[in-house]
């Protein structure tokens, strides 16, 4: 899947002369360049491209582990099944419906720490430390905390600020959230935005601070407000870093699976791709299902991953350029 | 979200503005009325960011509560401080040690970190210092691998194994891990070779320096600290890994996160348990991230933001 357009030659290459010697010397040469990078290379094509082609001959098949005497040539059989199955087709939507709301949630909230962040104020070291924790907890480890620390209904942290809350004014009939079973795909998402917000802040404040300050200055001796300022000169610089920050993102979170197993097992509409493929080939033995499930994953991820190859490429030419 | 707000109220009308542009323009500071701005936005940014951190602090917090003081309602903040979670986390009653998946996870973390760098760096070098010819498309066909959704390939993977008898083995599971971060690990490490200056390079190869005193001499010193940053990304990557852990291991070569989900399941009161558990595991992580923290945006950003 090699996506990649890009051409750019480092100067410096050496016109070939026409003698005989000097082409097999430079042939020599070339490998010679070439060498330390093939164990890399021939260690990933095995490991990753390789599969994945057995993937996809496997899902033109009918293959039950169960029963394996059943294994046949299925053709398009199983693609058919991942469109119209109402379980996958719900995994299909659920995954495009958190991915999305989880990077465009944790991107705004991100742009506007990355913009409090960017300015000096007392402690500021303290407090990137502190936004950069949720990162920094291992997701399983996370899911956990949220579901049964914060989230649980009886004695997660929520409920128990609002049994405080209210109780401070006297009331004993504090409102208490169910998340977990009411609003389930909620749960997923806020932790999910919880631990992504801070790669979302990472990424932007960087940006931010690569920004060019003379002609931010320029502006403000002009007089121009700080929205006119953040509108026409901050966002348009910003933009490439909001696409690979989101981009980014949209390829990690698609793949999410630690979220979805732990907060919900899947339950009650949260599956998606990921855990909806381990399943039907973890414990329902559909080989030939769960591969062109896999397959369709892929292609999803192609068409995103285009854009982020994009926009990575342009922003390491300009970094190449230098 | 209301958190783009606190960006706005900067609206300082033209007064400092206007009186600025009288004089003689003043280049330099580049914000005007610094104290009352970044008052309200460091007020802003310290809320949030204790927000963000209530999690954190929480676990933490009920990690060194009693069974019955994590699970009250409204919460018991100041309850008594004590290490039973971690006794009892650590097998005190159960007899079961976590100790196995935490060492589990130290060897596939540290070994497949080792094995990253030892193919990642020759391929940086062949990308950066002396570079093949249409380096760029290697590169991109490096983190095209790094896209393809891990559920794409997990099958054959997992028939693989179980065909050559190497489920529920520990370097398969290292095996995989290497693959899943060299693409990271070769753009990061890219990045980092990419800055060593150029003349460096020459002026030693004029002096008829070896490659060996070259790697020392002229690289080591710029790129160590990006190489170390590289080493601790892959480990905390590896180290959080779930899906191909769950799927590829079971009783001998379970991981620590594997062995966090089978944790939880029907016990009673549990929830200082499950705090200090994930405390516990978290905590290389922790360490790791903060010890990258400089870094840790080239290399999530796989090189491209600095």
């Amino acid at each position: 899947m090699t996506t990649a357009t890009a051409r750019i030659s480092r100067p410096g290459h050496h016109a070939a002369k026409p003698s005989r010697d000097a082409k097999s010397r430079e042939r020599a040469l070339a490998w010679a360049r070439r060498a330390p990078l093939l164990p890399a290379l021939v260690f990933l094509i095995l490991v990753t491209q390789l599969p994945f082609v057995v993937t996809l001959i496997i899902s033109f098949m009918n293959w039950n582990s169960l029963s394996p005497d059943k294994t046949a040539f299925a053709g398009l059989e199983n693609y058919a099944t991942v469109l119209t199955d109402p379980d996958l087709r719900l995994a299909i939507f659920t995954t495009i419906l958190l991915t999305v709301s989880v990077v465009l949630i944790s991107l705004l909230i991100g742009l506007g720490l990355a913009l409090l962040l960017d300015k000096k104020f007392i402690g500021r070291g303290l407090v990137r430390t502190l936004l950069i924790a949720p990162f920094l907890v291992v997701p399983v480890a996370a899911a956990l905390i949220w579901k049964h620390a914060l989230l649980n209904p009886t004695y997660g942290l929520i409920n128990g600020i609002l049994t405080w809350v209210w109780s401070l004014f006297g009331s004993a009939a504090a409102p208490q959230l169910d998340l977990l079973s009411q609003a389930p795909m909620m749960a997923v998402i806020l932790s999910l935005v919880w631990q992504w917000t801070p790669f979302m802040m990472l990424i932007l404040l960087a940006g931010l601070q690569s920004r060019p300050m003379d002609t931010v200055e320029a502006a403000q001796m002009d007089g121009a407000t700080p929205w006119a300022i953040f509108r026409h000169l901050t966002l348009p610089h910003l933009r490439q870093y909001l696409e690979l920050g989101g981009l980014l993102g949209a390829i990690y979170i698609v793949q999410n699976f630690d979220a979805v197993f732990t907060l919900t097992a899947g339950g009650l509409g949260t599956a998606n791709l990921p855990y909806a493929i381990y399943q039907t080939f973890y414990f329902a033995n559909e080989y030939g299902l769960a591969s062109a499930a896999g397959v369709v994953v892929v292609i999803g991820t192609i068409i995103v991953a285009t854009f982020a190859l994009r926009t990575v490429f342009s922003l390491f030419k300009k970094e190449a350029a230098r | 979200m209301s958190t783009l707000t606190p960006a706005a109220p900067q609206s300082t009308p033209p007064g400092p503005t206007a009186l600025n542009t009288g004089r003689t323009p003043r280049r330099g500071k580049s914000r005007m009325d610094p104290t009352r701005n970044n008052t309200a936005a460091g007020i802003a940014a310290w809320l949030l960011a204790l927000l963000f951190a209530v999690p954190v602090l929480w676990m933490i917090l009920t990690s060194f509560h009693s069974e019955t003081d994590a699970a009250t309602n409204p919460p018991s903040i100041a309850a008594n401080l004590t290490l039973d979670a971690y006794r009892e986390f650590f097998g005190e009653t159960s007899g079961v040690s976590p100790w196995p998946s935490l060492i589990n996870s130290a060897t596939a973390s540290i070994l497949s970190t080792v094995l990253v760098l030892l193919l990642a760096f020759p391929a940086a070098y062949a990308l950066s210092i002396r570079p093949v010819k249409k380096w760029t498309d290697v590169m991109f066909f490096f983190l095209s691998t790094k896209m393809m959704p891990v559920v794409a390939a997990i099958l054959p993977l997992y028939l693989f194994a179980r065909t050559v008898g190497a489920l529920d083995n520990i370097w398969f599971l290292i095996l995989m891990y290497t693959s899943m971060n060299l693409p990271i690990a070769v753009w990061m490490m890219r990045s980092f070779l990419a800055e060593v200056p150029e003349e460096m390079l020459e002026a030693a190869q004029i002096d008829g320096a070896n490659l060996l005193l070259i790697l020392r001499k002229v690289i080591a010193p710029v790129a160590m600290p990006g190489i170390a940053a590289t080493a601790l990304i892959c480990f905390i990557f590896s180290w959080n890994e779930l899906l191909l852990a769950r799927v590829l291991t079971g009783v001998v070569a379970g991981t620590a996160p594997v062995f966090l989900t089978g944790f939880v399941s029907g016990q009673g009161l549990f929830l200082a348990q499950v705090c200090a558990a994930a405390v516990v595991i978290s905590l290389p992580v922790l360490f790791a991230g903060f010890a990258a923290q400089d870094k840790l945006v080239q290399g999530l950003s796989l090189g491209a933001v600095k």
